[in-house]
C-alpha cells in the first residue's frame, strides 16, 4: 500500500512538472483517523500532500463531472469504472483524462472499526493487512480483511478497467463471493415483512442527501428533490417521503450503480443506503447480463432496445 | 417493478399493460383484471401520510 503512494505522488509530480495536466485529484490525509479526504493538486510542490492506504473509499469520479482542464485522477476499480460510465454518460472526454490505476485491496469500514471498541481512537497505522489502532496509552490491533466495508468484502472487480498507467501489479480478482446475499435475504420475506424491513432501515433517515453528493452518478444540476416547480416528492421526514427518495434515486442510478459504497460510507446515520442500488444491480446482472462500466465500446441496457429485452412484466 | 415489489408492494397491485387503440376487448379485459386484484388487495394503506404533528 505504501509503495502505491510514492508510485501515486511519482506519477503526479511527473505530469504537474511536464505540465501535460492541470489537475491531479488524489487523496490527502483528513482531521480525523480513518477519514482521507479528496483533493485537488495543482502544483508539483503540493504533490506531497497525497496519499494512499484502506481509508480512500470516496469515489473520485464524483469530482470529474463537467470539468473542462486536463485532469489526472487516481482511481481503484469502482473509480475507474464510475469514469468510463461518465465518458460513456458525456460528462468527461476521455482525452482529457490521464487514469493513474491503482489496484484495490478493498477499504475498511471506518463504523466497524468504531464499533468494535468503545474508547476514542487516536490514529490508525496498515501495514499490509495488519491494522494498528492507537488509542489514548494503549494500542490494538485487527486483521484489514475483517473490517472491509460490506462492497469490498464482495467485490469481484479490484482492478481498474480503464487505466493510463498503473501504480503497481494487478492484484488477483475475488471468486466465489455471493455478490447479492443481502437482497436474497430481503427477497425471501413476505410484502409486509419487506414493508416492514425497508421502513426499519430507512428510520434513522434525516434527509441530508449526503448519499446522494457523495455518489458519482448523482451529477444532475438540479435534482428531483431539491425542484419544486413541479415538486415531484414530498419533502418532509414523512416515512412515506423519505422513502421515496430513496426509492426514487435508486432507480436513477438502474444499470449505472457499480457498488463502490460511496453512498453507504456518507452517510451520518449508518444507513445501509446500498440495499437499495443492489437489487437493481442484481436485476440488470440478470436481466441484461449487464455490470456497470467494464466497457467503453457498449450502451448501457437501459438506453438501448433489443428485441429479446426480458417484458414478461408487460400483460 | 421487481424494485417496487422487492421494497413491499404487494404482487398485483402494480401492473403494465401494453394496448393498442384499437383493442377495446383487450382494455376491458384489463381494467376488470386489474380492479378485481387490486380490490382483493384491499386499500393500500402503506403509503398514507401520518396527519402532521403540531408541537
Amino acid at each position: 500500500m505504501s509503495g502505491y503512494q510514492n508510485k501515486i505522488k511519482e506519477a503526479a509530480n511527473r505530469l504537474l512538472t511536464e505540465g501535460s495536466v492541470d489537475m491531479v485529484i488524489g487523496f490527502r490525509k483528513g482531521t480525523l483517523p480513518m477519514m482521507n479526504e479528496p483533493c485537488f493538486i495543482r502544483r508539483p510542490e503540493d504533490v506531497h500532500q497525497l496519499v494512499w492506504d484502506s481509508n480512500c473509499g470516496i469515489n473520485l469520479a464524483n469530482y470529474l463531472t463537467d470539468r473542462k482542464e486536463k485532469i489526472a485522477i487516481v482511481a481503484k476499480g469502482c473509480d475507474s469504472r464510475n469514469i468510463v460510465t461518465h465518458i460513456i454518460e458525456n460528462k468527461i472526454k476521455r482525452e482529457k483524462l490521464h487514469i493513474i490505476g491503482v489496484p484495490c485491496q478493498g477499504m475498511v469500514d471506518k463504523r466497524k472499526i468504531i464499533s468494535l471498541f468503545g474508547e476514542e481512537i487516536l490514529d490508525v497505522t496498515e501495514n499490509g493487512d495488519d491494522l494498528k489502532i492507537k488509542f489514548r496509552g494503549c494500542e490494538k490491533s485487527l486483521k484489514k480483511n475483517d473490517v472491509l466495508q460490506e462492497n469490498c468484502a464482495t467485490c469481484i472487480h479490484r482492478n481498474p478497467v480503464l487505466f493510463d498507467e498503473l501504480v503497481g501489479e494487478l492484484v488477483t480478482e475475488q471468486t466465489g463471493v455471493d455478490r447479492y446475499a443481502d437482497v436474497n435475504r430481503v427477497e425471501a420475506l413476505s410484502s409486509q415483512e419487506k414493508w416492514q424491513y425497508f421502513e426499519d432501515l430507512l428510520s434513522p433517515c434525516v434527509r441530508c442527501y449526503a448519499c446522494r453528493n457523495a455518489c458519482p452518478l448523482c451529477y444532475c444540476p438540479t435534482c428531483f428533490v431539491d425542484e419544486s416547480r413541479p415538486q415531484w416528492v414530498g419533502k418532509s421526514q414523512d416515512p412515506v417521503d423519505i422513502r421515496t427518495f430513496h426509492f426514487l434515486r435508486a432507480y436513477h442510478c438502474a444499470g449505472r450503480c457499480t457498488d463502490c459504497g460511496a453512498c453507504e460510507r456518507a452517510c451520518p446515520v449508518g444507513i445501509k443506503v446500498r440495499q437499495f442500488t443492489s437489487k437493481l444491480n442484481k436485476d440488470s446482472f440478470e436481466m441484461f447480463g449487464w455490470e456497470a462500466g467494464m466497457t467503453l465500446d457498449q450502451r448501457p441496457p437501459l438506453d438501448t432496445y433489443k428485441p429479446n429485452d426480458p417484458n414478461d412484466f408487460i400483460k | 417493478m421487481n424494485l417496487m415489489e422487492h421494497m413491499g408492494i404487494e404482487p398485483g397491485r402494480l401492473q403494465f399493460s401494453w394496448i393498442s387503440s384499437a383493442e377495446s376487448t383487450k382494455f376491458v379485459d384489463v381494467v376488470k383484471t386489474v380492479t378485481a386484484s387490486v380490490k382483493a388487495l384491499g386499500p393500500n394503506t402503506n403509503y398514507k401520510k401520518q396527519a402532521v404533528k403540531v408541537a
